[in-house]
C-alpha cells in the first residue's frame, strides 16, 4: 500500500479507533469508584438502556470490522473484512428487498445470496451500504467529537476555575463562534477547503465546541467555591492539579452525558450537510447520500423505498440509542435520585 | 400533661421511602401526642426519622418515594389519614401549618413576600385584600421593621433570620391549631436562633397554639419544650416531660446523649462519644435497635419487639432493663 | 435594569467586531484572490490579464490590511456589494426581497413548535407518573431521532402523491399564500416538538422538586396553582434561556425548509449562492445570521430581567 493510501486511512480510521479506546478506558478506569460503581447498579437495572447498549455494541463492531482495509494484490483497491464478505455488485440497478437475482450466479454466503434489503441505482446491496454507513457516521460523530471536546473542556475549565479576563476572553470567543450559525460556518470552511471527511469533522468540531464549552464553564464555576478546592488550595496543591485531578474528575458525567448527546446530534447533521452538498463526497457511503438520493427515488414508478428507509431506520437505531443511552445514565447519576 | 383532649394524636405511625438499596422504613410505629397551648419536641440525630414524621403528618412526603403505611393522625379526633388530598389540603396552612428548615430555599424568589403571605389567605377562601391586609398585620407582629417596605421585597434581599420571621407569618396566617416546626432554627446564626424561638414562643402563649418541635439540639428542647419525645432509628425510644427527661433519662440512649454534651465532661478528659453507627434504615435489626451501642445490652435485648414502658408514671421508655441501671441525668 | 441593559448593549459591539474578523480570516486568510477569480470566472485556463480584471472589479486587488479595512467597513456599514456571481446583482436588494418570507416561515414555525412543546411539557408535567407521560416521552425521543430529511421527504410524498393534497412546494406572499406554509411548519413541528417537550419537562420537574413547592403546598395552595402560578414562572427562566441558544438552528432548520419547499427566503439565497460558489453572497449572510443571534441574546437578557427580580435589582 501506498504511503498516502495509508495515511489517508490513518486519519479516517484513528478517531473511530480513538473515540472506542477513549469510551473502554472510561469504563475501566470508573469501575474504580464508588460514585460510579452505584451508577452502573442503576443502569444495570434499566433494560432499556442495556438494549441500547447492545445496539451499540453491535454497530462498533461492524465499524471495526470495516476500519482495517488490506490489498489483496497490488492493482486492487483496499478492501476491508466487510468488502470481504459482500463481494462486488452484480446487479445493474435497483431491485427490491430480496428479490431473486438477476444474474444466475450462485453466491456462497448466505447473508448475500439474496440482497436482504435490495440494491441500489449502480446494483449495490443496501446492507453493505447501510454497514459502509455506519463507519462514516462513526468517522463524523467521533472525530468531530475528537475536535470539539478537548476545545471545550480546556476553554470551559479555564474560564470557570480563573474568572476575570480568562473568563471574559472565553465567553468572547464563544460568543463569537456560537453566534456564526453552525451551519453557515461549516458551509464556509469546507467550501474553502476541501470537501473530505477530514474537513467536515474539524468544521463540525470547531461549531460543536461551544454549547459544550458553556456546560464545563458552568459546572467549574459551581465546584470552584466548594470546600474541597479551597481545601486543596490551602494545602498549596498547584492550579493544574486542581483541575485535572478534583475539578476535572467530578465534570465528567456531565460531560459524558452531553458528549453522547453531541455525538448522535453531529450524525443527523450529516445528513443534512449531504442534502446540501457540503457533507461527505458521494462515492463514499454515507447514510445522508443515501437519503439525498432517496428523493429522487421515491418519484419513480414502482417506487425505490428501500433506501431511504433502511438508512434512516439504521441512523433512527443509532440517535435513539445514543439518546437513550444518555438518559439512562443521567438518571443513573443524578445525585438528586439517591436517597439517605 | 394537661388536662385537656390532644388536638394531635398520631398512633402507630409507619412511613416508608423507596430508594436504590430497598424499602426504608424511617418512621416505624411512632405514637405520640400533642395537647393545645403545648410545645412537643421530638429530638433526635441525623437519619432518625424526625423530619419524615413531620412530612407524614403533613402528608407532604418526597415525591415519588414516600408513601404512609399504616397508622392514624388524628387531628381533633378526625383521622388525616382517611381524606382525599382535596380535604387534606384544606386543613394545610389553615388549621395545620409547618415551617421548614431552610428559610433561604423555601420561598419562592420570583414573587413578593407580600404576596406570598397573602397567598396563605386566599388559599383558603379570602380575597387578595384580606390577603394584603393581614399579611401587614402579620409582618408586623413576628417582628419586621418596615412591614410594608418588606411586602414589595423579594425573598433575595431579605436575611436568613427575616426570612424565617417570614414563614412563620405565613404559617400563621389562618391562626393554625398545630404548628409543626422542622429545626426551624438549625441554619440560623446562634443569635438569630434565640430571636425566633422567643418569637415563636411569645405567638405560641398568645394565640395558645399547640407546637410540634422537630429538632437534634437539645439546648432548644431545654428551652421551649414541655414534653419531649427521643427518637432514634425510627421509633420513639423515650417520651417524657422535659424536667423529667433531663433530670432522670430512662433509655440507654438518652442516657448516653445527655452524657456526652459537651459540659458535662471535666477539663482535660475526653470528650465522650457514642461509638458505633445507626444502622441502615433498610434494613432494621431485630430487637431493640440501639443494641449495638449500648453498654447494657445483655442478649434479650435482640429477640423481639421492645415494648414502651412507662416509668414512675410520667416517662415512657422503649427497654427491658429500666431501673437495672443507675445514672444520673442533668440539671434542667 | 437600564445600566445593565447598557452594559448588554456593549458586550455586543466586541461580538461584532470578532465576528468580522473571524469571516474576515476565513475568507480571504485561507483563500487568496486569485483562486476565487478562478472559481468564478469558470474558464478553462483564466489568464492573467481575466484573473486581474476580475480582482479589480471586485475589490480584490488591495493588500491584506486594506482589504480588511474595506471588508469591515462594508460589513459594518451594511454595504455588502454586489455578489460574485455571474448576475452581478446587488445583494441588498435580494435580501430585502427573501426577507419577508424566510421571516414568515421562522416566525410560524418557531412558535407553534415552541408553543406545541411548552404545551405539552406542561400536561405531562402536570400528569407526571402516568402512562401518558412515559409514551409521549417515548414518542418525543423517537421523534428526535429522526433525521428533519426524512420527514421533509416522508411528509411530501404523503401530501402530495397519496392525498393529494397540495400545496407541497412553492410560496406566495400574504394571507391567501398561507397555505405553503401548512406543510413546513408541519415538518417543523414534528421534528422539533420532541427536542423542547423534553427539554421544558425537565425545567417544570427541577422546579417541581424545590422547596418553594413544598412550602405552596403546606399553605393549602390547590395542586393546579402550585403548577401554574409558582412553578410554572420559575420554568420560564431556563426556557427562555435555552429559547437563544435556539435561534441558530432556527437558521439552520430555515434553510433546509425553505430549500425543500421552494420557499424563495434568505436561505434558498444561501444555498444558491454556495451551489454557485458566491463568496460575497455567504459572507454576507454569515454576518447577518451572526446579527441575528446577537440581537437574539438581547432579548433574552432583556426577558431574564424582566422575569427573574434576582437579576433586576442588582
Amino acid at each position: 500500500m501506498t504511503l498516502a493510501v495509508l495515511f489517508s486511512n490513518l486519519i479516517a480510521n484513528l478517531p473511530v479507533i480513538v473515540v472506542l479506546v477513549l469510551v473502554i478506558l472510561i469504563f475501566v478506569r470508573s469501575r474504580r469508584e464508588v460514585l460510579w460503581r452505584e451508577a452502573y447498579r442503576r443502569l444495570g437495572k434499566n433494560n432499556l438502556a442495556k438494549v441500547a447498549m447492545g445496539i451499540l455494541g453491535i454497530y462498533s463492531t461492524l465499524v471495526i470490522m470495516d476500519c482495517f482495509s488490506w490489498q489483496a494484490s497490488r492493482n486492487e483497491e483496499p478492501r476491508t473484512v466487510v468488502d470481504a464478505i459482500f463481494q462486488k455488485p452484480f446487479e445493474r440497478t435497483y431491485s427490491a428487498p430480496l428479490a431473486p437475482t438477476t444474474s444466475g450466479e450462485v453466491m456462497d454466503h448466505p447473508l448475500v445470496s439474496k440482497h436482504l434489503l435490495g440494491t441500489d441505482s449502480v446494483g449495490e446491496d443496501v446492507v453493505y451500504k447501510v454497514i459502509k454507513g455506519m463507519r462514516t457516521s462513526f468517522i463524523i460523530g467521533g472525530f468531530s467529537c475528537l475536535v470539539a471536546v478537548p476545545i471545550a473542556l480546556v476553554f470551559g475549565l479555564l474560564a470557570g476555575y480563573f474568572g476575570k479576563w480568562v473568563d471574559d476572553i472565553v465567553q468572547f470567543l464563544y460568543t463569537v463562534f456560537g453566534s456564526v450559525p453552525d451551519i453557515l460556518l461549516i458551509i464556509a470552511i469546507v467550501m474553502m477547503l476541501d470537501k473530505s471527511i477530514v474537513y467536515v469533522c474539524v468544521a463540525l468540531g470547531l461549531t460543536s465546541w461551544t454549547g459544550l464549552c458553556r456546560l464545563v464553564r458552568g459546572e467549574t464555576l459551581k465546584h470552584r467555591d466548594r470546600e474541597y478546592v479551597r481545601a486543596a488550595k490551602a494545602l498549596g496543591v498547584s492550579d493544574f492539579r486542581i483541575l485535572a485531578k478534583h475539578i476535572l474528575p467530578n465534570l465528567m458525567p456531565s460531560v459524558i452525558i452531553a458528549v453522547t448527546l453531541l455525538f448522535s446530534t453531529l450524525a443527523l447533521y450529516e445528513t443534512i450537510l449531504s442534502y446540501l452538498g457540503v457533507g461527505m463526497p458521494p462515492g463514499s457511503g454515507s447514510w445522508g447520500n443515501m437519503i439525498d438520493a432517496a428523493r429522487d427515488e421515491l418519484t419513480r414508478n414502482p417506487m425505490v423505498w428501500w433506501n431511504l428507509v433502511f438508512a434512516s431506520g439504521a441512523l433512527l437505531l443509532l440517535v435513539l440509542s445514543l439518546n437513550v443511552l444518555a438518559d439512562a445514565l443521567r438518571d443513573a447519576i443524578d445525585p438528586r435520585l439517591r436517597t439517605q | 400533661m394537661s388536662d385537656l383532649a390532644p388536638v394531635l394524636e398520631v398512633r402507630n405511625l409507619r412511613t416508608y421511602l423507596e430508594t436504590i438499596r430497598g424499602r426504608a422504613w424511617p418512621v416505624d410505629d411512632v405514637s405520640f401526642d400533642l395537647h393545645p397551648g403545648k410545645i412537643r419536641a421530638i429530638v433526635g440525630e441525623s437519619g432518625s426519622g424526625k423530619s419524615i414524621t413531620a412530612l407524614s403528618i403533613m402528608q407532604l412526603l418526597p415525591e415519588p418515594a414516600g408513601f404512609i403505611d399504616s397508622g392514624q393522625i388524628l387531628l381533633e379526633g378526625k383521622d388525616l389519614l382517611d381524606l382525599t388530598w382535596n380535604e387534606m389540603r384544606q386543613h394545610r396552612g389553615h388549621d395545620l401549618a409547618m415551617i421548614f428548615q431552610e428559610p433561604m430555599t423555601s420561598l419562592n424568589p420570583v414573587f413578593t413576600i407580600g404576596n406570598q403571605v397573602a397567598e396563605s389567605v386566599v388559599a383558603h377562601g379570602g380575597t387578595w385584600e384580606q390577603g394584603k391586609k393581614r399579611a401587614l398585620e402579620l409582618l408586623e407582629r413576628v417582628g419586621m421593621e418596615r412591614p410594608e417596605l418588606v411586602l414589595r421585597q423579594y425573598p433575595h434581599e431579605l436575611s436568613g433570620g427575616m426570612r424565617q420571621r417570614v414563614m412563620i407569618a405565613i404559617a400563621l396566617a389562618n391562626r393554625p391549631k398545630v404548628l409543626i416546626a422542622d429545626e426551624p432554627t438549625t441554619a440560623l446564626d446562634v443569635t438569630v436562633q434565640a430571636q425566633i424561638l422567643s418569637l415563636m414562643r411569645e405567638i405560641q402563649k398568645e394565640m395558645g397554639m399547640a407546637i410540634l418541635l422537630i429538632t437534634h439540639d437539645l439546648g432548644v428542647v431545654a428551652e421551649m419544650a414541655d414534653d419531649v419525645s427521643v427518637m432514634y432509628a425510627g421509633k420513639i425510644v423515650e417520651d417524657a416531660p422535659v424536667r423529667d427527661l433531663f433530670r432522670s433519662p430512662q433509655h440507654p440512649y438518652t442516657i448516653d446523649l445527655l452524657e456526652s454534651l459537651p459540659a458535662r465532661q471535666h477539663r482535660g478528659q475526653d470528650l465522650a462519644v457514642i461509638e458505633g453507627n445507626v444502622p441502615a434504615a433498610t434494613a432494621w435489626p431485630a430487637g431493640c435497635r440501639y443494641a449495638n451501642r449500648c453498654q447494657y445490652c445483655i442478649p434479650a435485648c435482640t429477640e423481639g419487639e421492645i415494648p414502651m414502658v412507662t416509668v414512675n408514671g410520667v416517662t415512657d421508655a422503649r427497654c427491658i432493663r429500666i431501673g437495672q441501671f443507675q445514672r444520673g441525668g442533668v440539671k434542667a | 435594569m437600564l445600566r445593565y441593559l447598557i452594559r448588554r448593549v456593549l458586550y455586543m459591539i466586541p461580538t461584532l467586531i470578532g465576528v468580522s474578523l473571524l469571516t474576515f480570516v476565513l475568507f480571504f486568510g485561507i483563500f487568496s484572490p486569485e483562486t476565487i477569480a478562478r472559481r468564478n470566472l469558470s474558464a478553462k485556463n483564466a489568464s492573467q490579464e481575466q484573473i486581474q480584471t476580475w480582482e479589480h472589479e471586485h475589490g480584490f486587488d488591495k493588500t491584506k490590511l486594506e482589504l480588511f479595512e474595506v471588508h469591515m467597513k462594508s460589513l459594518l456599514g451594511f454595504q455588502f456589494g454586489k455578489s460574485d456571481s455571474k448576475s452581478k446583482e446587488v445583494i441588498w436588494d435580494r435580501i430585502r426581497e427573501g426577507a419577508l418570507p424566510s421571516f414568515e416561515l421562522a416566525s410560524l414555525a418557531f412558535f407553534f413548535t415552541l408553543g406545541c412543546g411548552l404545551a405539552l411539557a406542561v400536561v405531562v408535567a402536570y400528569l407526571r407518573g402516568t402512562y401518558i407521560d412515559t409514551l409521549t416521552m417515548a414518542l418525543a425521543v423517537i421523534s428526535m431521532s429522526i433525521p428533519i430529511v426524512v420527514y421533509v421527504i416522508g411528509l411530501q410524498y404523503f401530501f402530495g402523491k397519496m392525498l393529494k393534497y397540495g400545496p407541497v412546494a412553492g410560496y406566495e406572499p400574504g394571507f391567501s399564500g398561507l397555505r405553503f406554509m401548512i406543510l413546513p411548519v408541519m415538518v417543523s413541528l414534528v421534528s422539533g416538538t420532541g427536542y423542547y417537550v423534553r427539554l421544558y419537562r425537565t425545567f417544570l420537574l427541577d422546579e417541581t422538586g424545590q422547596d418553594y413547592v413544598r412550602t405552596a403546598r403546606a399553605k393549602g395552595v390547590a395542586e393546579n396553582l402550585v403548577l401554574f402560578k409558582h412553578v410554572l414562572k420559575n420554568a420560564m427562566i431556563p426556557v427562555i434561556t435555552t429559547t437563544v441558544s435556539v435561534i441558530p438552528s432556527l437558521i439552520l432548520g430555515n434553510l433546509v425548509l425553505e430549500s425543500f419547499f421552494g420557499i424563495p427566503g434568505l436561505g434558498n439565497y444561501l444555498i444558491g449562492a454556495i451551489k454557485g460558489q458566491d463568496f460575497a453572497v455567504v459572507r454576507a449572510m454569515v454576518y447577518l445570521g451572526t446579527l441575528l443571534y446577537i440581537f437574539g441574546l438581547l432579548l433574552t437578557d432583556v426577558l431574564y430581567a424582566v422575569l427573574d427580580p434576582r437579576v433586576r435589582l442588582q
